[in-house]
Order: C-alpha cells, then sequence, then structure tokens
C-alpha cells in the first residue's frame, strides 16, 4: 500500500492502495463512482472507460499509479441526469439503451473520438465506435444520438 | 441500490408482509358477487405449470398487485422484472392508464419476495401475456378501478354508471366539482377484493397513456452514471468474493494447498464446499489476486467430444427424453408419393449469453435472516433453492431482484448469486461478488446446439404435401426453479445434481397442442386433439425432437429452440421454393392459413420493396467481386405468442466471403401495443443481436475446456460494425390480447440472412455461424 493522490471529477483524493490496483477498482470501491463498470477486466469491451486528459481509457487495465495527479472524468462528471451533457442529452432523446450498463463506455468513447474529430463521417464514427460492445444490440440508436451529438457540437 | 433506498424497502417489506397477510383492521371491503367466490376458492394460480411458492402474496388478490396511499400514489407489485426490455415502463403506463392517474404518481416495486406476488420467472416473452390482459396486475387495476366507483358511488351518492375516474378522482361525468380523491375512499386500507377476470378494461381506443412512445424514466441515470446496478450494490461491512471453478469440465477437487495464499493482503477466507472453491477478501482486486495464486489440485475431468464431429455425434447418443409435436401418421407415406422429395441437415451451435457486464450479486447471510440483492429472473425460484443451498429456511430469506447487465435469458445471474450466499455464509458478513469474464462465459449455461433434419414433399405443381422435421439438442441443467440448485453450475458444484430427465424414448404420442419450441413449422396444420391449431395448410406433418445429455450447462437464451427451429423451417421453406421455382413471399403464403402471419410477411415484403422472383437472383452477381441479395423469414412464436417476418438485405465479397447486410425490414405484430418506442427499440435490438448470432457467435471448446472466453475468442458484433439500416414496421392489434414482443424479431434474422446469401451466391449455407471461412468454402463447393 502506498499514498496515491487521483484527481477525478474536479476533486483531488489522497487513497491509500496497493498501486497497482487498475483505476477501476478505486474509482468503484474507494471512491464510491458508478459510472465505470466492470465488463471484462480485459480492455475489450469498453464498460469501463474513463476519460484522462479528455482520451477514452480503459480503467479495468490502467494501474491506479499511472493516472496519479491527472485529470480524470467519468460519466458521472460529464453531467448530471438533472443538467446532462449535450451528448447524454442525445442519448436520452434517443432512448438509445436497454439495460444501459454499455452506456458507460459508449458515450466516453464517442465524447472523446467527436472532440477530436468533430467532422467525422458515419463511417469514421463507426469506426471510432469499432472496440466498444453492446449486448443489447441498441446500434442504431446509439450511433443516431452520437450523430445528433455531432450536430449539436458543430452549432 | 443506495443504503437509503434499500433500508426503506425493507421497512416497507416487513410492513408490506403484516399488511398482505393481516386479518385485522379491514375498513374497505367490496362485495363483488358469485363469479369471485369461484375465483377466490382457486386460490394460487399457476405458474409456468409449477405452483407458486406457497407463502407468496396472492395473485388472486387485488392488494397483491396495487396499494393507495393517502398521498394519491398508487404502488403497483410486479414478479415481471425490468430487464433493460423497457417493462417497468409499460407495466407503469399500465397502472397508470387503467386507474386513471399521471405516470408520476404510480410507483412500481419490481420482483421481491417481501413485498411482490409469485411470478415465475420474468422469460420467455412472457410478461406482455401475464400481466396485460385480464388476470394479474393488468386485472387487478381494473378491479381496483371498477370498486373505487362503486366505492365514490356510495360517498358522492351517485350511480356508479354517472361517475367516471380522472386523474386520481372518481367525479360525476356531469358535474366536474362532485368528486371525491381515491386518496380519501381507500388511503392505507385494503381493498380485500379478488381480481375480477372480467373486470372492464379500458378499450385501447380510450388510451391516453399506454399505447404512446413514453420516455424511459431510468434514462437520465443510466446515461449519466448514477444508474445503481447490482454491481453498484454497496453494504456496511461488505467483503469481496472471488469463486475458482474447476480445472476443466467435469473435474473434481483433490487438494486445496491453503498456505499457498497464506499471508496475502487482504484475505479473510478460503471457502470450500465440495468442488466449490471461493475466497473472501477485503477488496475486490485482493481477492482476484488471492484467487488466482490459490494452489488447488483438480482430478482430469472425463474428454469432451470433439467439436469437429459434435453435430453428428448428438444423433448417435441415447436420447433422455423424446417428444412428438405433432404425427400425421401418413408422413412416410406421402412423402413416398410425392412428385418431389427434398432433403436437407442444418446445424446451430452452442451460444452464450454473453452479458456485457460479468454477473454480479450481494449476499448477506446471517444465522436467521438472509438477504440477497441478486439479478436472477426468478426471485421466488432463488429463495426457494438457496434455503436448499444454505440450508435455512425459506421463510428467512429474502431476495431483492437488483437489475444487472442484460441478460437474454440465464447468464451467470442464477449461479452468482449462490456463489455470494455460500461465501457470505462462510465468513457471516455481507460478500460481494463479480464473476470474471472468464468464469462467465466458461461456465454459464449455453442456448442449445442443434442438429435439425427436414424433409419435405412436393406435388406435381410443386406445392407441399408433407412436412417432416426431426431435431436433436443436447440438454443439461437449467434454471434451478424451486428445486434444483444443480441445475447451474454452483449448485452442482456444491453438491446438487441437475434436474434428471425421466427417460422417454420412444416419444408418446401428442395429445395437447403446443409450439413453445416453434419445432413445428408454420407451414402445417398443427392437428392435435381433434382440432387444427397450426399457422398453415400442409395436413401431413411429423416433428420430433430427441434431446441428449450436454456436456455442457444448458438453458433458455433469447428464443431458445424457437431461433434454431425456425433458422430451419425458414432455410428449408426457401430450399423448397427454389426447388419449385417460386417466389420465396408467394411460396410462403401459398402455405399459410393464419391471417396474422399473412400480414406481417406482407407488411415486410411491402416495406422493403421487394423483388419478386424465384431464387437465386441471375443478375446477383457483378464484376466488382461483390453479389447482392435479398431473402425473407418468419415466424408464429410459439405458435401464437408474436408474428414477426423479416426482409434482408445483403451483399457477399466473394473473395473472402465476407457479408455486409444492408438492410433489416422486420414486421412485428404483438398484438395491442403498449409502448411503439419501447417495441421498436425491442425489436431493432433483437434484429442485430441475431445478426450478431447468425454471423459469428459460436461457443468453442477443445479436450477438456471451453476455449471462447473472452470477446476475442466469441465474436459479437461490436458497436463499430457496419451497421445495416434497421426498419421495424409495427402492426397494431388493439383489439386482441397481448402477446410477447421481445424475441420475435430475433428469431427469424439467421434464417433470413441464409436466404439472401443463397439468393446472391446461388449457394446454400447450412449452418450458423456464417463465417467468411464457411461462405468462402462454400462458394469454392
Amino acid at each position: 500500500m502506498s499514498l496515491i493522490s487521483l484527481r477525478v471529477n474536479g476533486k483531488t483524493h489522497s487513497l491509500d492502495v496497493d498501486p497497482t490496483t487498475p483505476l477501476l477498482y478505486v474509482l468503484s470501491d474507494d471512491l464510491g463512482l458508478t459510472g465505470p463498470k466492470f465488463g471484462c477486466g480485459l480492455g475489450q469491451c469498453g464498460a469501463c472507460t474513463v476519460l484522462v486528459k479528455g482520451q477514452a481509457v480503459r480503467s479495468c487495465i490502467t494501474a491506479v499509479e499511472a493516472v496519479q495527479g491527472i485529470e480524470i472524468t467519468t460519466l458521472e462528471g460529464l453531467g448530471t441526469p438533472d443538467k446532462p451533457h449535450p451528448i447524454q442529452k442525445a442519448f436520452i432523446d434517443e432512448q438509445a439503451a436497454q439495460c444501459g450498463y454499455c452506456l458507460n463506455g459508449v458515450i466516453l468513447t464517442a465524447k472523446a473520438f467527436l472532440d477530436k474529430n468533430p467532422k467525422a463521417t458515419e463511417k469514421e464514427i463507426q469506426e471510432g465506435m469499432s472496440r466498444v460492445l453492446c449486448r443489447c444490440f441498441t446500434h442504431t440508436r446509439m450511433l443516431r444520438a452520437i450523430e445528433a451529438a455531432q450536430r449539436g457540437m458543430a452549432r | 441500490m443506495a443504503q437509503g433506498a434499500a433500508d426503506a424497502l425493507e421497512r416497507a417489506g416487513f410492513s408490506r408482509r403484516n399488511f398482505i397477510k393481516g386479518t385485522g383492521a379491514l375498513i374497505v371491503s367490496f362485495s363483488m358477487g358469485g363469479a369471485l367466490e369461484t375465483l377466490a376458492a382457486q386460490g394460487r394460480p399457476a405458474v409456468f405449470g409449477e405452483n407458486a411458492a406457497p407463502d407468496s402474496p396472492l395473485a388472486t388478490e387485488v392488494d397483491s398487485w396495487i396499494a393507495i396511499g393517502s398521498d394519491g400514489i398508487v404502488t403497483a407489485y410486479t414478479g415481471k422484472e425490468e430487464l433493460g426490455q423497457g417493462m417497468s415502463t409499460a407495466q407503469t403506463q399500465l397502472v397508470a392508464e387503467e386507474l386513471c392517474v399521471p405516470l408520476s404518481r404510480v410507483k412500481l416495486i419490481v420482483a421481491d419476495t417481501s413485498l411482490t406476488p409469485d411470478q415465475g420467472v420474468t422469460s420467455g416473452s412472457q410478461s406482455h401475456p401475464a400481466n396485460f390482459n385480464h388476470s394479474n396486475l393488468a386485472g387487478a387495476c381494473a378491479t381496483a378501478r371498477q370498486a373505487l366507483v362503486e366505492l365514490g358511488s356510495k360517498q358522492l351518492n351517485i350511480p356508479a354508471d354517472q361517475l367516471v375516474a380522472v386523474d386520481g378522482t372518481i367525479r360525476a361525468k356531469n358535474d366536474a366539482s362532485k368528486k371525491v380523491t381515491y386518496a380519501d375512499l381507500v388511503a392505507g386500507k385494503k381493498f380485500n377484493l379478488k381480481v375480477d377476470a372480467s373486470a372492464k378494461r379500458k378499450p385501447a381506443s380510450e388510451w391516453t397513456v399506454l399505447g404512446k412512445p413514453i420516455g424511459r424514466p431510468d434514462m437520465a441515470a443510466m446515461a449519466t452514471g448514477t444508474f445503481e446496478y447490482v454491481q453498484n450494490v454497496r453494504r456496511p461491512g461488505m467483503l469481496h468474493g472471488m469463486v475458482v471453478r474447476p480445472s476443466s469440465v467435469g473435474a473434481s477437487l483433490m487438494n486445496v494447498d491453503e498456505s499457498s495464499v497464506a499471508g496475502m493482503p487482504g484475505l479473510v477466507k478460503v471457502v470450500v464446499k465440495k468442488n466449490f472453491v471461493g475466497v473472501v477478501a477485503e477488496k475486490p482486486w485482493q481477492a482476484i489476486q488471492i484467487a488466482k495464486k490459490l494452489n488447488l489440485t483438480w482430478t482430469p475431468g472425463p474428454e469432451l467430444p470433439k467439436q469437429e464431429t459434435f453435430y453428428d455425434h448428438l444423433r448417435t447418443q441415447k436420447p433422455v427424453r423424446d417428444i412428438m409435436l405433432v404425427n400425421s401418421k401418413d408422413v412416410d407415406q406421402k412423402l413416398s408419393e410425392a412428385a418431389t422429395v427434398v432433403k436437407a441437415t442444418y446445424l446451430h451451435p452452442y451460444q452464450m449469453h454473453g452479458s456485457v457486464g460479468s454477473s454480479c450479486a450481494v449476499a448477506d447471510v446471517q444465522a436467521d435472516k438472509v438477504t440477497m440483492w441478486s439479478p436472477t429472473q426468478g426471485v421466488w425460484h432463488q429463495r426457494a433453492t438457496l434455503a436448499m443451498l444454505l440450508g435455512l429456511k425459506a421463510e428467512n430469506i429474502r431476495v431483492i431482484f437488483t437489475r444487472g447487465s442484460g441478460c437474454y435469458g440465464i447468464n451467470g445471474a442464477d449461479t452468482v448469486t449462490y456463489d455470494a450466499a455460500l461465501l457470505s455464509q462462510a465468513v457471516g458478513k455481507p460478500v460481494r461478488v463479480q464473476l470474471t469474464r472468464k468464469d462467465e462465459m466458461a461456465w454459464e449455461n449455453y442456448g442449445f446446439a442443434f442438429t435439425i433434419d427436414e424433409r419435405a414433399g412436393l406435388d406435381a405443381q410443386g406445392n407441399i404435401i408433407a412436412w417432416d422435421h426431426e431435431a436433436w439438442s443436447p440438454v443439461l441443467g437449467n434454471r434451478p426453479v424451486y428445486t434444483f440448485p444443480g441445475n447451474v453450475i454452483t449448485g452442482f458444484l456444491a453438491g446438487f445434481q441437475p434436474e434428471e430427465f425421466k427417460p422417454r424414448s420412444p416419444a408418446p404420442e401428442p395429445t395437447s397442442f403446443t409450439n413453445n419450441s416453434n419445432g413445428i413449422p408454420s407451414y402445417v396444420v398443427g392437428h392435435v386433439g381433434g382440432a387444427d391449431h397450426g399457422a398453415g395448410k400442409i395436413k401431413s406433418e411429423r416433428a420430433q425432437l430427441h434431446n441428449v445429455v450436454s456436456p455442457f450447462w444448458t438453458g433458455p437464451l433469447r428464443s431458445p429452440q424457437r431461433l434454431q427451429n425456425t433458422f430451419a423451417h425458414e432455410s428449408f421453406m426457401d430450399e423448397i421454393a427454389a426447388h419449385a421455382k417460386a417466389d420465396p413471399v408467394e411460396f410462403r403464403l401459398r402455405h399459410l392459413s393464419e391471417t396474422r402471419m399473412i400480414d406481417v410477411v406482407k407488411a415486410a415484403s411491402v416495406k422493403a420493396n421487394w423483388d419478386a422472383r424465384p431464387s437465386p437472383n441471375p443478375r446477383a452477381k457483378s464484376a466488382s467481386g461483390f453479389a447482392t441479395g435479398r431473402g425473407i423469414s418468419c415466424v408464429a412464436y410459439e405458435g401464437d405468442n408474436g408474428f414477426s417476418a423479416m426482409v434482408a438485405e445483403l451483399q457477399v465479397e466473394l473473395a473472402t466471403g465476407k457479408i455486409e447486410v444492408k438492410r433489416l425490414v422486420v414486421a412485428i405484430d404483438a398484438g395491442p401495443i403498449s409502448n411503439p418506442d419501447g417495441l421498436r427499440n425491442q425489436s431493432e435490438g433483437g434484429a442485430l443481436q441475431g445478426l450478431s448470432r447468425a454471423l459469428g457467435e459460436e461457443v468453442t471448446w477443445d479436450d477438456h475446456n471451453v476455449t471462447s472466453i473472452d470477446w476475442r475468442t466469441y465474436h459479437s458484433l461490436p458497436l463499430g460494425f457496419a451497421v445495416p439500416k434497421v426498419e421495424v414496421v409495427l402492426l397494431d392489434r388493439p383489439d386482441l390480447p397481448a402477446t410477447g414482443a421481445g424475441e420475435t424479431a430475433i428469431t427469424v434474422v439467421a434464417g433470413a440472412i441464409a436466404n439472401a446469401i443463397y439468393d446472391a451466391t446461388g449457394v446454400r449455407v447450412r449452418q450458423v455461424p456464417f463465417t467468411p471461412e464457411r461462405i468462402k468454402a462454400a462458394l469454392a463447393g
């Protein structure tokens, strides 16, 4: 165990944890956050995604010591049910979920992608989402929501 | 679930039980006459042919379903869960509609053994049929409204037929000032009434809430990461468990070397019960490390049947159960007289539920009181089997359904609930277990593999005169129901056996019609017990199934058996149409009698602008190296529990065998539509999940172990694949009973795709999934 300083959703936390612990467990169990989720523990599905300096990072395979002091944003740090971020609002408007478990990874991956590629084509967006899984297969609605968010960003 | 909410539920639980069971302080009591007395005498209804738990709230009592508080809030209690399919939204709409209150004044309590009636499992496209017709929740709501009007009549001294229920009040039709609120009529008191199946439901023509595309109330919380799944449940003093599954299928535990983990950080206990092994630690990452390090010795398990020859292997096993679904007893004769006989064999692999979030449960097992937070589809089943597993009394166990990742059937939810319970019992503290990806995928109850033979006889005009269907499918375990914890892996490892089939071979002749498996094709008359029950016209018919023992656990996966059988029937129908040189749509219509089937086939083909001609497409192959085709497929789901038809349009890359589906058009008839957007969402998801299963998903194994254990080895189509355009046509049937809706779209996908591949290439693929390698090999012929 050692003292780790984490900056999550604008707040700084000082935690006594094993520095090799994957970030996901620290977020879920030490900080009690509900946005990032365990899906595979292998970095394959995207459910655990968080933004690290705006980049989509898979927290289940990222050791907590690697992101000390760096700004981390989770899905609940993006917006709230009353004041959702525009991309979250696009998903709500499109009713783009069934069980919703994958939404964390879908929304954060899309946000990081759109921030970097605001003019991406439909095909490029699909490629940008190529490592994210939704097993309810809400794909059509999710892609529609991402495109709606993209149009919103362009305005 | 947040601490506050859990505590509130707990408090509600105890008072709720007393409330329902209590006999004193009944202030409101309505007399409804003779018919209801008969209903009352019937007592607890059967759930899927089994009796509900003896101490569950009676489904025949209005009070089991509906309570009206002094604040006017209508609380509804349901056993049908929100699994992501939108069932809570639809049920809230139902209650608001029937009781004439705004959605915001309905509170829905879902699947909790301290609070809700025993409705068996939430599965099998049964939630709408169970709760939206005339019994259960819908019946209770209609009965309650009727009773409120009668009570209002007494209170206001106005005849009931001059009163109307509006916005939580009963008021005079011609004078809005003469009114009384529900709260004033019944607040906090029991209805003390039987559910009246003849209570008048609101006709669909008067709906203002049902039938509308109401958004999911949980959507904002899901999109902002604040929705609390079972994975997010945290209890005071909670520890974390991990399980260690056997080294191979069928292996037994020889030795546990606890010294291998001695002194590891956070270790609380190593737990062993027969072949069940788990560890408990203070933190989840510690539990994972300890589970990895724990040195166990296992016997080598038996060698598994070779995957390459598995489909033939199924035919050669002695069946544990034979089922004859329909038999006109003239099939062999008609086939011998036919001008042409067409034969084909279809193969479908084991597939998995593969929930994106691995299964999780939290258990708090005390000596005389157990609380479980579980994503199980059957809370009462869990309660009964947990009692067996833990050696405790069922009445001391409370199972609270807490939503997990989408399950699509029996994923790891039941088994992980047992895992958490066993570990919590061993340490006497709350324990949370979330399975690893491998433990989820290697040990779940897979969707059934199938080998299916189809034979048909044609007359000289190309009409089908006889259809013969014979299938072989492996089974082991199932849902635990009330008495078989051994039906899932943890129960088995802890010493319980899976349910045994009483050998029944040869199959007895059918005495009543059932087509729950869709083993009977849609095109036959289905003549059983002196009447025709089928959707088609073919009189000479035989359909039978042989179950053999599976090396792996099996269980319902979205559209169990129905999907596999429909893939075979619909591929075969296309093959016969090609023999008859007939257009596949026209050929289907020629053999169908059920108008709802005919209507969905027509609706899908009209919407898709169907190119009417025999397959294959003579102009399909272009110089570009791609061939394009279209295919159709349809189903009368479970015979009469929903209808769907799909047209698929795709292209095949001839050099690689790679399929790109461009468009899926699906027509759905699910009876009256509760929520059109919810039904579209289910149908779109079903279409694409079906596509993933048709194109890539297959459980694989070697001599001793399952080898499809993560997302690299089990191939699910990611968000980024070239997603086809999905168009859903809804056929509303406001005057017919509600049917299932969650499994109709997925059932027809593999057939539509196989038929479109044939249309494009002239090559018939009869084995799912249609991987590029298989298509390429088939093209090479």
